[in-house]
């Protein structure tokens, strides 16, 4: 399933077109990106939660060559599917 | 941020659509994915990232209170994966 198939869904459920259809994902997605890249978490009920978590840094070693090297502090997301989606997948 | 606020803020950004369609719109689209879950597909969200499901191994476990062991059937558990455009915003 892709961006292409949820696009079809609003169409039909919402009577958008499918340009429509397809700009609001495209703005769905980049509010929730730029909400996670201010290192907010986002919740969506029944669904579940994306958190952003952020990492030290520490030392590690290219496993290619051997090589020690530093990696750099980073930011990391997340996500923990609510109860609800849990138990659908379980079936 | 809560279903509420995005609700919010893409009603604000999106002309001629009132508060109340994009709710359904948002709901349309995170029930999308939940449907595809639960047929087993995976959803691939380019940009932001791909929801899959990873099969857990049967394994045998104990109960730390009693000692006991038991059998833990083998379960589907769902994985996000974070997209390569998030990942260097976040970090950028």
């Amino acid at each position: 399933m892709t961006k292409a198939d949820i696009a079809d869904a609003i169409f039909e459920k919402v009577g958008l077109s499918k340009k429509e259809a397809q700009d609001i994902i495209e703005i769905i997605f980049e509010t929730l990106k730029q909400t996670l890249k201010e290192g907010e978490s986002v919740k969506i009920s029944s669904f579940g939660t994306f958190h952003v978590r952020k990492k030290a840094a520490r030392r590690g070693r290219n496993p290619k060559t051997g090589e020690d090297l530093e990696i750099s502090p980073r930011k990391v997301i997340t996500f923990r599917a609510s109860n609800k989606l849990k138990s659908v997948i379980e079936q | 941020m809560t279903r509420s606020v995005l609700v919010d803020k893409v009603a604000e950004k999106v002309e001629g659509l009132t508060r109340k369609q994009t709710e359904i719109v948002i709901e349309t689209v995170f029930d999308g994915i939940k449907d595809a879950l639960r047929k087993g597909e995976k959803i691939e969200i380019r940009g932001f990232g791909n929801f899959r499901l990873k099969t857990r191994n049967p394994r045998r476990a104990r109960n730390p209170k009693t000692g006991e062991s038991v059998d833990v059937p083998a379960k589907k558990v769902l994985h996000f994966k974070v997209g390569k455009e998030l990942k260097e915003l976040l970090n950028s």
